[in-house]
């Protein structure tokens, strides 16, 4: 056993965990944070993607104990204030998931990009995004969502995405 | 899926981690950023009995401009690299190569130390190590030693590394003012390297003074082309005459098959990238 | 015929509405399978072959049994499941052979990963490690893998007891069926005829993986009066009466839960070893059991799709009139027949003579088992295979014939002013229009322009030629009317059920049998509920996916969601409103012949008196004041059985650069113009379009299953089988025309799958086009850089070096670990 001692979505936790716990295991079976999935064993999907200390990683590569003393963000901490992150408006506003798996990864990865790169053009969403697979969309509408996030956090925006808020699981 | 079980340390210091390594013998493995280690483990294709995270050490990672040549802490990570100014000026192969490396968030994880350590000849960036003369820093039982690139890729998945040794910086030459392009060319985004080509060229009043060509995925380890870079000194940064030193890549190598490539395929696909690779460095 | 339903309130049908289903999705509060978890449940691993075929001389489950957390260890005959067989609920001839399909292999395996013990531990990872305790003595046989090579005299039998690897051969032609001529006249007089020309091709279907992103999930809780039973299926009706066929549990003791499904794509069709077994378990041990798949399960059980060979043969004119279409088909079923495994293929029969007017045609389909995964149900099913073929030999006609292809489609279409049609195989096309779509998509494309870009790369030796693909399909959706599934002999009717309960406080709840995962049925539903009731979209609700709030239904596969359960529940809604009025005549003490209604609002003709259907719902509730003899409830139930198909068709146009050096092709401009019918939301139409389109060209450039000689599955992680990510992909320039169907009283097609059919044969169409001027006329899927490359290799008499069929070599990745020599330094 070893000892994890995380901040996660805005509240810390210590927890004794097997050396083997994958971080994105420790997230949904021990904090209960399902909003984050799984979907494949090699690190391709991205489906498990969230930030750790502030930058996006896939959490099914990472061991929960690597992430001691580390603060992560996962899709479920997002949105702050009950106001939804603008990449998650932008999600629903242009129609970018369908079943919605992917969906966590994708949004914890377009807010990453987003992060180091304010104005991407297309061919930069599409390779920022290369290592989230999506099954559903054909992409296109990701892309298009992503681009418009950009345009609505550009003048203005609130303050930084990354500052983790305790916010309620059901928004 | 989840790994087989195994213990886990996480030392504070290069010694401490030696120390471990010695400890344990031939069942532990180093864990750098884990990108290629944890897939493994998760398919239980490796279960090692302990995990030597080198992490927590401090001194393995950042980079630092040393006069003459750029020293880069084995733990560094891509995503740091790539960002980094002294690399864009002096090693700009080295950051073109790296964006490549798999996907953004592996790019936040993964090192190069780790990659290079790794050594699967698929991997991109011992072809430019290779091509650009690093020198990697290795700290063992015995004390520290340098090894040059050259020496450091022995076969497939292994290098100069034994056992309880820690590879703890990689220093580059400076190739400041040199162009370079790193040609990767591949299946869908995510995949690796069917082949890529690492080159960078000086050029002198349109023509080539000095060339360095790395090979990825032509053989065991990663290959240096020298015939071709002895074939384009001298020669006009022209498309014939680029085009005909890259006829030479294929020497010395011995390139892998497999449903993507088979061998004659990649060895035509390293001529031909060979050719866009140095075009592109020579600007 | 009926037509077009009026709205009632007008907007709701046809408005770009943002889905109401996204705000759990996007924010993490979702319910899928695997993250569910009673206290107390016991998890289950699943020891896989490793061998393609082996005999089972011994299974030793003692180390394993003594684990850490185990709980249990089973085999089949551990179980008392030996006997047991998953269902097949499509035999397509009276003498098809249908295997037993075990829950876990007793005496032989006949796949690699088949289960062939389970083991139960209190976590998921006890399980994992204790599985690898599991000691099973194998004895190799040879593996099956060529169809041919499985039908020739002395084949090694996949299942020696039926005596051949032949599950069945189904036929129609249209001479004798008398919907048309004899094909093998049409040849014969073809070949006599100087003035005929006949092309016969032979194309593979490659094997393909849904690979939807949501790994299969279950967990069954026994405690309680039901065993509740959480699958991420598309299937939760036919789950629990197949469960109950199964394993003999009484379908009323089973309630089937499909919460949030990650997607499904046909691939989540199937009744499952491991669902059965969690049943099994779950009643055994008396404790909450679950299972979820690893990716790499995923991609060697799940069930795999396509996978045919195609030998075409379709005779012509020299004026381009096509004369006759012949077809066989190879469908390689893997080792067992799955749900509907052996019906796909049949599925296609109906589409090889897609949107033209073939006077003979003739399909014949052997089914044929080999030592691989079990092939069912893949986005399209049938239908992308068929309509591949026939767009493909389109083209290699219109070679043959000097001709354009695009011009030769359109002298052998079906003509706007000749709907309804009926085709060479009987089905009546109710409404279309091929020209128009195609005249749209022609101008969108530029096809003049980029036809002379083509000339000019040509003429000036480019190494980056281009080429032109073409697709114009037609698809049959809405699966299916009940009397036609029966002439198939499928197992089940084609309706849908739907259910409407208007709440004391004038919300509505829907409840449909149509069972969503990813499609936007909460949100499309509620639109046409909000239209036909007159109430505001946000207060109905869709309920679904649940067997105690939805009891009824037929699931979603096949592009029938809309097409069928929206009818019904448009059906439903006529029920309240037929009811509301009474209510309402009796509220207002008018006549019912006086009443009119419109948006949400029952109004005496003539006058300002009305009430709103919410008030009529509270007066129905209240019950103190009703007509005499009414039932107080405006709640109404409808299940409708569509009496045609409904079929889309569109025009879709790719503009395709291959490098010639390299063999890399890029999809520079892609184009189509879709006839769904009627749109009730345009967003989720071009989503699902878009969706379609990826898959549809994934298969012409990106993915294959290989099984190498040992039979062994190489494509067994997402390292290996290559879904395309964004930076892969092109955006699409979708364009929606409509024709509303006259079949059913919306106007709606289905347009789940018609991306997915009409991209791939527009795909390689385009490839061979750009590259046939140097001697190329096919390239096999997915034309990969490397068979690209090939082709023009061997077009120009160049010899190339045969690809071996593994995908690793030891580098690049996973697959270069060598298990058994973890040498390097991995980090």
């Amino acid at each position: 056993m070893a000892q994890v001692r995380v901040t996660v979505d805005g509240v810390e936790y210590v927890d004794d965990i097997e050396p083997r716990m994958l971080l994105v295991y420790y997230l949904r079976e021990r904090l209960g944070k399902t909003g984050t999935v799984i979907g494949c064993d090699t690190s391709n999907c991205g489906a498990c993607t969230v930030h750790l200390n502030g930058q996006s990683v896939k959490s099914c590569s990472v061991l929960a104990v690597q992430a001691d003393g580390a603060e992560i963000t996962t899709i479920e901490g997002l949105a702050r204030d009950g106001e939804l992150h603008p990449v998650q408006k932008a999600f629903n506003e242009c129609h970018a998931l369908q079943c919605g798996y992917c969906t966590p990864g994708m949004i914890m990865q377009a807010v990453d990009l987003l992060g180091d790169n304010p104005d991407p053009d297309e061919r930069a969403v599409r390779e920022g995004l290369e290592g989230n697979l999506c099954r559903c969309t054909g992409y296109q509408n990701i892309v298009r969502a992503v681009q418009s996030a950009a345009q609505a956090m550009k003048p203005g925006a609130s303050a930084p995405v990354d500052t983790p808020t305790p916010v309620a699981g059901g928004q | 899926m989840i790994p087989a079980q195994f213990d886990y340390v996480k030392p504070s210091s290069v010694d401490e981690a030696i120390q471990a390594l010695q400890e344990a013998g031939d069942d532990a493995k180093i864990i750098a950023g884990g990108q290629s280690l944890l897939p493994v483990l998760r398919l239980r294709l490796a279960a090692p009995t302990l995990l030597v995270d080198l992490g927590g050490i401090a001194e393995l990672r950042g980079i630092r401009d040393e006069g003459d040549r750029v020293a880069i802490g084995a733990m560094t990570s891509y995503y740091d690299i790539i960002r980094d100014e002294s690399v864009q000026q002096h090693v700009a192969l080295l950051g073109q190569a790296t964006e490549t490396v798999a996907d953004n968030q592996v790019r936040h994880r993964g090192t190069l130390g780790g990659s290079l350590a790794h050594a699967d000849p698929a991997g991109d960036l011992g072809a430019v190590a290779l091509a650009l003369d690093a020198e990697l820093v290795i700290a063992g039982p015995s004390g520290r030693r340098t090894v040059p690139a050259s020496e450091f890729f022995v076969d497939y998945f292994t290098t100069a590394l034994g056992e309880g040794d820690v590879l703890t910086e990689i220093r580059f030459p400076k190739y400041t003012g040199w162009g370079s392009h790193y040609e990767k060319f591949n299946r869908t985004a995510q995949a690796w390297s069917m082949v890529a080509i690492a080159a960078a060229v000086r050029v002198e009043g349109g023509t080539i003074a000095e060339a360095r060509v790395g090979l990825t995925n032509m053989g065991s380890t990663p290959i240096r082309a020298t015939g071709v870079e002895q074939a384009l000194v001298g020669q006009p940064a022209t498309a014939d005459a680029v085009r005909a030193a890259a006829d030479r890549v294929t020497e010395g190598t011995a390139a892998p098959s497999d449903a993507d490539a088979a061998a004659d395929y990649r060895e035509h696909l390293a001529k031909v990238l060979t050719g866009r690779a140095v075009l592109a460095a020579a600007g | 015929m009926t037509t077009t339903a009026e709205p009632t309130t007008p907007g709701e049908i046809g408005r770009a509405r943002v889905r109401k289903e996204d705000a759990r999705l996007i924010t993490g509060r979702t319910r899928y399978t695997d993250s569910i978890t009673p206290a107390g449940t016991l998890h289950i691993a699943v020891v896989r072959s490793t061998f393609a075929h082996a005999r089972i001389n011994a299974i030793d489950t003692a180390p394993a049994k003594s684990a850490p957390g185990v709980v249990g260890v089973y085999t089949a005959a551990d179980l008392g499941v030996e006997s047991v067989g998953l269902p097949n609920a499509w035999p397509i001839t009276p003498d098809q052979k249908t295997p037993q399909r075990p829950l876990l292999a007793s005496s032989a395996v006949h796949f690699a990963g088949e289960g062939v013990a389970v083991v139960v531990a209190r976590s998921a990872a006890a399980a994992k490690d204790a599985a690898e305790l599991v000691d099973v003595d194998y004895e190799p046989l040879d593996p099956v893998l060529d169809m041919e090579a499985a039908l020739a005299d002395g084949a090694t039998l996949v299942h020696p007891d039926l005596g051949t690897n032949e599950s069945a051969t189904w036929v129609f032609d249209s001479g004798e069926a008398g919907s048309g001529g004899n094909v093998a006249d049409a040849i014969s007089a073809a070949e006599a005829d100087p003035d005929s020309v006949v092309v016969r091709r032979r194309f593979i279907q490659q094997r393909l993986i849904p690979a939807f992103m949501e790994p299969r999930s279950v967990v069954v809780d026994p405690t309680g009066e039901q065993i509740t039973f959480y699958s991420s299926t598309q299937v939760p009706h036919i789950l629990r009466t197949m469960t109950s066929v199964t394993l003999g549990v009484p379908e009323s003791k089973l309630r089937v839960i499909a919460p949030d499904v990650g997607g499904g794509f046909g691939g989540k069709i199937g009744v499952l070893p491991e669902e059965m077994l969690c049943v099994a378990l779950a009643q055994k041990l008396g404790r909450p059991v679950k299972w979820t798949e690893t990716r790499s399960e995923s991609l060697l059980t799940a069930h795999h799709g396509r996978d045919q060979i195609q030998d075409i043969t379709i005779t012509a004119k020299m004026d381009g009139t096509v004369t006759g279409l012949d077809v066989k088909l190879l469908a390689d079923m893997g080792a067992y027949l799955g749900l509907v495994g052996g019906g796909v293929p049949i599925l296609g029969a109906f589409m090889f003579n897609a949107i033209y007017k073939i006077p003979a045609y003739k399909f014949t389909c052997t089914n044929v088992f080999t030592t691989k995964t079990l092939t069912d149900a893949y986005r399209g099913a049938g239908r992308p295979e068929a309509t591949f073929a026939i767009e493909r030999i389109m083209d290699e006609l219109a070679v043959e014939l000097g001709r354009d292809p695009m011009e030769l489609r359109q002298q052998n279409w079906i003509k706007h002013e000749e709907f309804p049609f009926t085709t060479v195989c009987g089905l009546t096309y109710d409404s279309g229009n091929y020209e128009q779509a195609t005249r749209q998509a022609m101008e969108l494309f530029d096809y003049a322009g980029l036809r002379r870009e083509q000339e000019e790369r040509r003429r000036s030796g480019d190494p980056v030629q281009l080429g032109i693909g073409i697709s114009t399909f037609t698809e049959m959706c809405g699966l299916a009317p009940s009397r036609v599934l029966g002439s198939l002999s499928y197992g089940a009717g084609g309706w849908e059920a739907a259910s409407i309960r208007m709440l004391a406080t004038g919300k509505v709840e829907v409840i449909t049998g149509a069972s969503a995962h990813g499609q936007g049925h909460e949100t499309a539903f509620s639109q046409i509920v909000a239209d036909q009731l007159g109430v505001p979209f946000e207060d109905v609700e869709i309920l679904h996916g649940d067997t105690q709030i939805s009891p009824k239904g037929l699931d979603t596969y096949g592009s029938r969601s809309l097409a069928v359960g929206g009818i019904a529940i448009v059906d439903a809604a006529q029920k309240v409103i037929a009811k509301a009025r009474r209510l309402a005549a009796h509220m207002l003490e008018a006549d019912e012949k006086d009443l009119e209604f419109a948006n949400g609002t029952f109004t005496v003709r003539g006058t300002d008196k009305g009430k709103a259907i919410q008030e009529i719902a509270f007066a129905a509730f209240m019950a103190h004041d009703l007509p005499e003899g009414m039932e107080p409830s405006l709640d109404a139930d409808a299940v409708y059985d569509p009496e045609n198909f409904s079929f889309p068709h569109g025009t879709h146009l790719a503009a395709i650069e291959v490098d010639t050096e390299t063999g890399r092709v890029d999809v520079r401009k892609y184009v189509c113009v879709d006839d769904v019918g009627t749109v009730i939301n345009p967003l989720i139409v071009e989503g699902q379009v878009h969706g379609g389109l990826a898959q549809g060209i994934a298969q012409a450039l990106f993915e294959e299953a290989n099984y190498d000689e040992q039979g062994t599955l190489v494509n067994a992680t997402f390292v290996d089988y290559t879904l395309p990510s964004s930076a892969d992909l092109p955006s699409f320039d979708t364009h929606v025309v409509s024709t509303p169907a006259t079949s059913n009283p919306l106007g709606v097609k289905g347009v789940g799958e018609a991306g997915t059919i009409a991209s791939t044969p527009a795909i390689v169409n385009g490839v061979i086009d750009a590259i046939r001027h140097l001697g190329v006329s096919d390239v096999e899927m997915p034309c990969t850089s490397q068979r690209v490359w090939r082709a023009i290799q061997d077009a120009r008499g160049r010899s190339t070096q045969e690809t071996p069929v593994d995908t690793h070599s030891p580098g690049a990745g996973l697959g270069s670990i060598d298990p058994n020599n973890p040498q390097g330094e991995v980090q």
